[in-house]
């Protein structure tokens, strides 16, 4: 018996080959998963700046309800895994810091200390905490770029459920709605659609590529730009406005010509 | 009568001789050119619903030209360019055409939308009036019976339209109305088949729609509305009670120069208003919804206002459903769906229909009526017409409920579980308080009698008491206050015996007893206005100026 087969048939051996052959996977797997993320982009660019100053100000800003290492309390969810995308959609649209607690976070002006690089420096520290998905580069959201007519139907789709035909928006239960989407930037929509803010669900890159989510920006940017060729547009919520203003516009100015034409002449004394 | 009032003017005898001499008939012409019509505001609603329908005629003729009632899948090519290249109906497609290549064509479209929400307006306005000045008594009931087969056939008309365009808005109500199709017990399922000739949406759904919109339904509109004003004609307009006014005559204007004039500025008020909205305000935006497909359905899909009520009892219906024989093999009865849809509906109109008739039948009143009632001088007519228009506006605006909860930010679960609340109470309480209105109302015009009214003269009296001179009402006034007569009631009495009368034995006799006694009836008698708890101050001022009694 030669000593290697001593070792094949030691006892620990198959213990020692599962070992191997998990590390063996291990490794491979996180090897491609690196390069097929060119992910923590701030760590990999060696901004670690970004990610101290980003630690410093989420531990000001933030932490009171995401906890000190973004670990997620009672009052707020984990940001680990959320990505640079989140962080950037839900500041840079004013939602985060939160004014109040309630059923969702409103739209709102941003926070004084809030800005680009303020943003940019938490949403690397966020990304450094468990990756997660990217803010997207400007061509990936560029209107320009899209095809409308297909963004169409996509937008009809997977988002007039809830935002409406127009974007206009609408409600949802307990409380919750989803925002128009007007002043939502096409950056602000993308990182949305892969983000999946508060009720809204993740719409990721399998479910929808990033050309088709470019061609939905170049939808939703071309309806709301319209000019409403059919006169005031009325809030493009459809027939419940429409039917106000039969009423209380058309109505109304048909009682008062009738109680016009009918009315007696007044007498001179 | 002065002489004025009874030679025929000229501009009538020259044509009606001309006429006669060739057809006959001139005096058909003078008579019917000079029938009188009674002069109020409110009897000029239904002439909304009048000229819109001819709008509706005159633009629904021009959408035709370039409508195409096809579903056949082409790939948009037109001018909208968010659309381009999308595969859609051409029913879809041609009204997009409409829309931005036909000139004048959104004018048109948005014209006949309007119109056709203010038809449905007008007719409600017009029945309301109707019902609340009692003005379906007899001789009028059967006109009134046309009109209730009006407001169905309109809103069929309305549904059968708004779904032409097949764009995904349309769509969502379309499935509605296959859901309600289908729920039926038995015959659902054949019935949905048979409606849209096979699995919804199937392809035959908007050529049939198309020939019940612009051919079968107006048509039956059309010899309904005929035959609504000529019945009118014949049977001349209700007038409100007023000055030398009674149930043999009618005081207004005659058809020809003057009723004609007011109608023909009322046509043109009517257009006016019609077109001025289609001009400024965008109605059923159809190139914002996109085309249909059964997988999409968007936030904010509202039927026009005139189906809200049936949206509005779908979305606070609780969700109940029987499984028959415990499974659902044996077949579903999904009250979820049969109540909403039918029950609201069937409640309002059967309502409707049968009103005068249980009116008649529990005030026993079985003479011909020309003069309107005041709301008020029937408090128990006017509570129940209250409290179903609080039924009906309840459903109505909680079918807007998502809407209401995104503009004023209540929870949406919220609005459905105060709906289900106020779907029972609220008509409850509107009946209430109306009729409390109805009594305070009838007080006032009994003080008005009783009192004058207030000058706006302040005296003061020798001992110091300031009191307000009231001045006799004005004769027309007057007039019109007594027009009022005590609601009919049935002879209820019960003999020295105890033993109520004929009729009113058996259950049924003694519920009509009991309804009649309460229905009819002098409530507030006007001339009653003197002497109740004000003696002390008459005799106070024995001057015998009893001005003052209404200061108290």
């Amino acid at each position: 018996m030669t000593r290697i087969t001593a070792w094949r048939r030691h006892p620990l051996a198959r213990y020692a080959v599962l070992i191997f052959a998990l590390a063996l996977v291990g490794m491979t797997y996180t090897a491609f998963a690196q390069a097929g993320k060119p992910a923590d982009a701030a760590m990999a660019a060696g901004k670690v700046d970004d990610v101290a100053e980003g630690k410093s100000l989420f531990v000001l800003h933030c932490a009171s309800c995401h906890g000190m290492n973004a670990q997620g309390t009672t009052t707020a969810p984990t940001l680990i895994g959320v990505g640079a995308a989140a962080v950037d959609f839900q500041m840079s649209t004013g939602r985060m810091p939160a004014a109040a607690p309630g059923p969702q976070a409103p739209r709102k002006p941003q926070a004084k200390w809030v800005n680009e690089e303020t943003t940019r420096q938490i949403a690397a520290y966020v990304q450094s905490l468990g990756g997660g998905p990217q803010v997207p580069p400007a061509e990936a959201v560029d209107p320009k770029l899209g095809d409308a007519g297909k963004g169409g139907e996509l937008f009809r789709a997977n988002c007039i459920q809830c935002h409406n035909w127009a974007g206009a928006g609408g409600a949802l239960t307990q409380g919750k709605y989803a925002p128009n989407l007007n002043s939502a930037t096409p950056q602000q929509i993308y990182e949305a659609m892969v983000t999946g803010p508060q009720a809204m669900p993740v719409f990721n890159d399998s479910t929808i590529t990033p050309e088709e989510k470019r061609s939905m920006i170049a939808y939703i940017t071309q309806v709301r730009e319209q000019q409403d060729p059919g006169g005031f547009g009325l809030g493009r919520i459809g027939p419940v406005t429409e039917g106000l203003v039969a009423w209380i516009v058309g109505l109304s100015a048909l009682a008062l010509a009738a109680i016009w034409i009918t009315a007696k002449k007044r007498q001179k004394s | 009568m002065s002489d004025d009032l009874k030679t025929v003017p000229k501009a009538i005898t020259g044509p009606s001789t001309f006429l006669d001499d060739r057809l006959g008939g001139a005096n058909f012409l003078k008579r019917n050119l000079r029938k009188i019509f009674p002069d109020h505001w409110s009897f000029l609603l239904g002439e909304i619903a009048l000229y819109s329908f001819i709008i509706l005629l005159l633009t629904g003729t021009f959408l035709t030209f370039w409508f195409k009632p096809s579903m056949m899948e082409i790939a948009y090519d037109g001018s909208y360019a968010p659309l381009k290249g999308v595969m859609m109906s051409q029913a879809y497609a041609s009204s997009l055409e409409i829309s931005f290549d036909v000139r004048g064509g959104l004018l048109i479209r948005q014209m006949h939308h309007w119109a056709a929400l203010l038809f449905v307006a007008g007719m409600m306005v017009h029945m309301l009036r109707v019902f609340f000045t009692g003005a379906y008594r007899k001789p009028r009931e059967l006109n009134w019976i046309i009109g209730v087969l009006l407001l169905t056939l309109a809103l069929a008309e309305g549904l059968t339209g708004y779904s032409l365009p097949d764009d995904l808005l349309s769509g969502a109500g379309l499935r509605i109305t296959e859901g309600v199709a289908i729920s039926l017990p038995l015959v659902g399922t054949y019935i949905t088949f048979f409606l849209f000739g096979g699995e919804y949406p199937g392809e035959d759904v908007i050529s049939r729609f198309y020939s019940l919109h612009i051919l079968l339904i107006p048509g039956i509109l059309l010899a309904l509305i005929s035959a609504h004003m000529v019945l009118m004609w014949v049977q001349k307009h209700t007038q409100m009670p007023g000055k030398g006014r009674d149930n043999k005559n009618v005081v207004g204007a005659p058809f020809y120069p003057a009723f004609m004039l007011k109608a023909g500025a009322y046509f043109l008020f009517t257009l006016a208003v019609v077109a001025g909205l289609a001009t400024f305000t965008q109605i059923n935006p159809i190139w914002l919804f996109g085309p249909y497909t059964p997988a999409d359905v968007s936030a904010g899909s509202q039927p026009d206002f005139y189906m809200g009520f049936l949206e509005g009892a779908l979305r606070i219906m609780v969700p109940w459903e029987i499984n028959l024989f415990g499974t659902s093999h044996a077949g579903t009865l999904p009250l979820s769906v049969i109540i909403p849809a039918l029950v609201p509906m069937g409640i309002i109109m059967t309502g409707l229909a049968l009103y005068p008739f249980l009116e008649r039948w529990v005030t026993g009143d079985n003479r011909e009526h020309h003069i309107a009632d005041r709301p008020r001088n029937n408090p128990h007519r006017t509570s129940i017409g209250m409290s179903a228009i609080t039924f009906y506006g309840v459903l109505w605006v909680l079918g807007a409920n998502d809407e209401i909860s995104a503009f004023f930010h209540i929870s949406l679960n919220w609005t459905t579980y105060i709906g289900r609340v106020l779907i029972f109470v609220a008509p409850a309480l509107a009946y209430l308080i109306t009729y409390r209105m109805c009594l305070g109302l009838q007080r006032f015009d009994q003080a008005v009698i009783g009192h004058g009214v207030e000058s706006g003269v302040i005296k003061r009296l020798p001992h110091g008491e300031f009191i307000e001179v009231h001045t006799p009402v004005a004769e027309d006034i007057e007039a019109h206050l007594r027009g009022k007569e005590a609601v009919p009631m049935l002879p209820v009495a019960e003999d020295g015996a105890g033993i109520p009368p004929k009729g009113m034995r058996g259950p049924l006799g003694k519920l009509r007893g009991r309804m009649s006694k309460a229905y009819g009836g002098e409530k507030i008698p006007l001339d009653d206005g003197h002497g109740h708890g004000h003696e002390e101050e008459h005799a106070a001022i024995e001057s015998g100026d009893d001005d003052r009694s209404l200061t108290h």
